[in-house]
């Protein structure tokens, strides 16, 4: 039943700064299943921004192996690598990264415009459903710089979910947004995996650790814990007992 | 990737950016509206001015006494008597020439009635019409038998007739006056208009030349031979055997200058030709170098727009576009602007060149190649101008694009 969605071993990637070789991962090896809800933790310098890159087909290892969903990526071309971010991940970002002027459902659209085999009818169907998805379904002519900060996160979670992916990269998804918000995110990405979303929430926020199934700690490009959270604390709750905006 | 999908996001890409995309158009579009309206005018002076000079009669010959020294004095053209009736007898017999004319003229007062007009009245044959590419719009031509009997006939230019007859009653058949000689109008010119000149070509009277010799002037020499080449490319052999006729009839010496004068329409077409020819050339090459500056206006807006997206490449690269799809959607931007640029410097250029012609009354004819020409320039000038920085924003790192500032 447990579907092996990312498994990567003894991953390496050494970076070339002037003369002297950075070590950005040194040896990290983990399985992820479908329907987890991980969060990789670590100071900046940990390498957690180095193995969500090549967790996102972004880039490759320099030594170590990562299969996706089967597919072993160090072997894939550029081009493979394209095809594979536009059919298997989701990214979502910290500043939203939305195309600016664009209205939320050509926001989300964005992805399948790259999938030739998604018709203008799908493409909008399944643009809108990912939006209702997301609690966005009355906004959908709104651009982008029309809405708040949450929402465009919203839109750009929404965009991650429109092609369906097997995996959800979040990078640092809430950085950017104030505490009522990012809980409201949070809880966004809860349901999301309630739902049967298997996620990756990057972050250099301990307490976030809290709200998922597993949390994964990085350090000097090394793993050095790797926790199963059996009872993840509702984000839900949090939310409900913030004081309102509007006081 | 699909096509259309490609042109969805270029254009949406483009639309963001209305303003900045009509000012790199403006670029394109006044290169190709200059290159279309440059190439207008040069052309319609051009073909103005060979109309103009296929009007006198592009293939006429022109025949005056010329050159005749007197005991050292040189004279006056005016007063030379170097061409007879004779000469011009003999250049009939000349191969290669299709019409000859002997001319005489004399200007006076022309007298109906209470009104009178100041004209020239030219003594020709009949043949003169088709040399000078006049035709007859109502009576006849003088015939050869009133040269022949010097009869006081005339045929009236517009000008003249309307001067004369200025109540519109029909003037063939009335009797005029030039000075005291009373003269029967047979006939009336169509009207020529004027010439590149500026003269009026329609005010002329003619008459048979005879009639002007022997009872106007009382000459018994010619003032000038007008004669036409068969077709324009015999001009010059014509002029050759005409040469030779009249040196052996006045029976100068091989190291005598000639006691005449020939000239023809063509050197004068040729010389006017090429003046309007460099003129096309200078107005096309500073066109062409605001088109090449409107290819250059692409590039750098196309160059700045790739810094200015970085992190919108990254995104579209994140979410799986490949570095094909961005290269062409740059290409296509650069494209759409330069093909609707140049779609819109061709209306403009079209408008402009009839502007000038309305406002200006610049004589112009529009080129089919011209507009061909510069729309594929600034197709080319696109693709050209647009690589660069497409190669560049596919060229880019999506990681770092991602997260660039």
């Amino acid at each position: 039943m447990c579907k092996e969605i990312i498994r990567i071993t003894d991953l390496r990637r050494e970076f070339m700064v002037g003369d002297e070789k950075v070590k950005a991962l040194r040896g990290v090896s983990f399985t992820i299943n479908e329907g987890e809800f991980v969060t990789i933790m670590g100071t900046s310098g940990s390498g957690k921004s180095t193995l969500l890159n090549i967790l996102g087909c972004l880039d490759t290892p320099t030594s170590g192996d990562y299969y996706l969903d089967g597919e072993n990526v160090r072997d894939m071309s550029k081009n493979r690598r394209a095809l594979t971010r536009n059919r298997k991940i989701g990214f979502v970002f910290q500043n939203y990264n939305l195309l600016p002027k664009t209205t939320a459902v050509e926001n989300v659209e964005l992805p399948l415009l790259y999938n030739p085999s998604v018709d203008a009818v799908e493409r909008r169907r399944r643009a809108m459903a990912a939006l209702k998805a997301v609690g966005l379904e009355s906004r959908v002519g709104h651009r982008s710089n029309q809405m708040s900060g949450g929402q465009q996160q919203r839109v750009a979670i929404a965009r991650a979910l429109v092609n369906d992916p097997v995996i959800i990269l979040a990078d640092e998804a809430t950085g950017n947004l104030d505490t009522r918000t990012s809980f409201s995110i949070l809880m966004l990405f809860q349901e999301l995996h309630a739902r049967g979303r298997t996620i990756i929430f990057v972050t250099h926020n301990p307490e976030l650790s809290a709200y998922s199934s597993r949390n994964i700690v990085l350090r000097d490009g090394r793993m050095v814990s790797d926790t199963v959270n059996l009872s993840p604390a509702s984000a839900k709750e949090i939310f409900m007992n913030l004081p309102d905006d509007n006081d | 990737m699909r096509i259309a999908n490609l042109l969805k996001i270029a254009f949406k890409a483009l639309n963001n950016n209305k303003l900045r995309c009509f000012l790199t158009m403006l670029g394109i579009i006044i290169g190709v509206a200059s290159v279309i309206t440059m190439l207008a005018i040069g052309q319609g002076s051009k073909d103005s001015i060979s109309a103009q000079i296929s009007e006198m009669g592009s293939n006429m010959i022109m025949i005056h006494p010329g050159s005749m020294q007197r005991g050292g004095v040189r004279q006056s053209a005016d007063d030379m008597q170097t061409l007879t009736v004779a000469d011009y007898e003999s250049l009939r017999q000349i191969a290669g020439v299709a019409a000859v004319s002997p001319s005489v003229n004399s200007g006076g007062q022309f007298v109906n009635g209470n009104n009178n007009y100041p004209s020239t009245v030219y003594g020709i044959t009949p043949e003169y019409l088709d040399i000078r590419k006049f035709s007859v719009r109502e009576g006849a031509m003088f015939t050869d038998h009133d040269i022949k009997s010097a009869a006081k006939v005339c045929v009236l230019g517009k000008t003249v007739a309307d001067n004369l007859f200025p109540d519109g009653t029909d003037p063939v058949g009335r009797v005029i006056r030039f000075g005291k000689i009373p003269m029967t109008v047979v006939g009336l010119l169509e009207s020529k208009g004027t010439n590149s000149m500026g003269q009026d070509q329609d005010d002329v009277v003619l008459a048979p030349y005879t009639t002007v010799m022997k009872r106007i002037l009382a000459i018994d020499y010619v003032q000038g031979i007008f004669a036409s080449a068969v077709d324009e490319s015999q001009t010059d052999d014509v002029i050759g055997a005409i040469t030779e006729t009249l040196r052996s009839r006045h029976r100068l010496r091989d190291d005598a200058d000639n006691d005449f004068e020939i000239r023809s329409q063509q050197e004068l077409s040729e010389m006017m030709n090429s003046t309007s020819d460099m003129m096309t050339v200078l107005l096309a090459c500073i066109a062409g170098i605001s088109l090449l500056v409107g290819g250059i206006g692409i590039m750098n807006i196309m160059y700045v727009s790739v810094t200015e997206r970085t992190r919108e490449i990254g995104l579209r690269m994140s979410i799986g576009a490949r570095g094909v799809d961005i290269l062409s959607q740059f290409l296509i931007e650069a494209v759409i602007i330069s093909v609707s640029g140049g779609v819109i410097g061709v209306i403009v250029g079209v408008v402009a060149t009839w502007v000038v012609n309305y406002v200006a009354h610049w004589p112009v004819n529009i080129q089919l190649y011209a507009v061909a020409l510069s729309f594929a320039v600034c197709t080319v000038t696109g693709v050209f101008f647009g690589w660069y920085p497409a190669r560049k924003a596919a060229g880019l790192d999506p990681i770092e694009a991602i997260r660039y500032e």
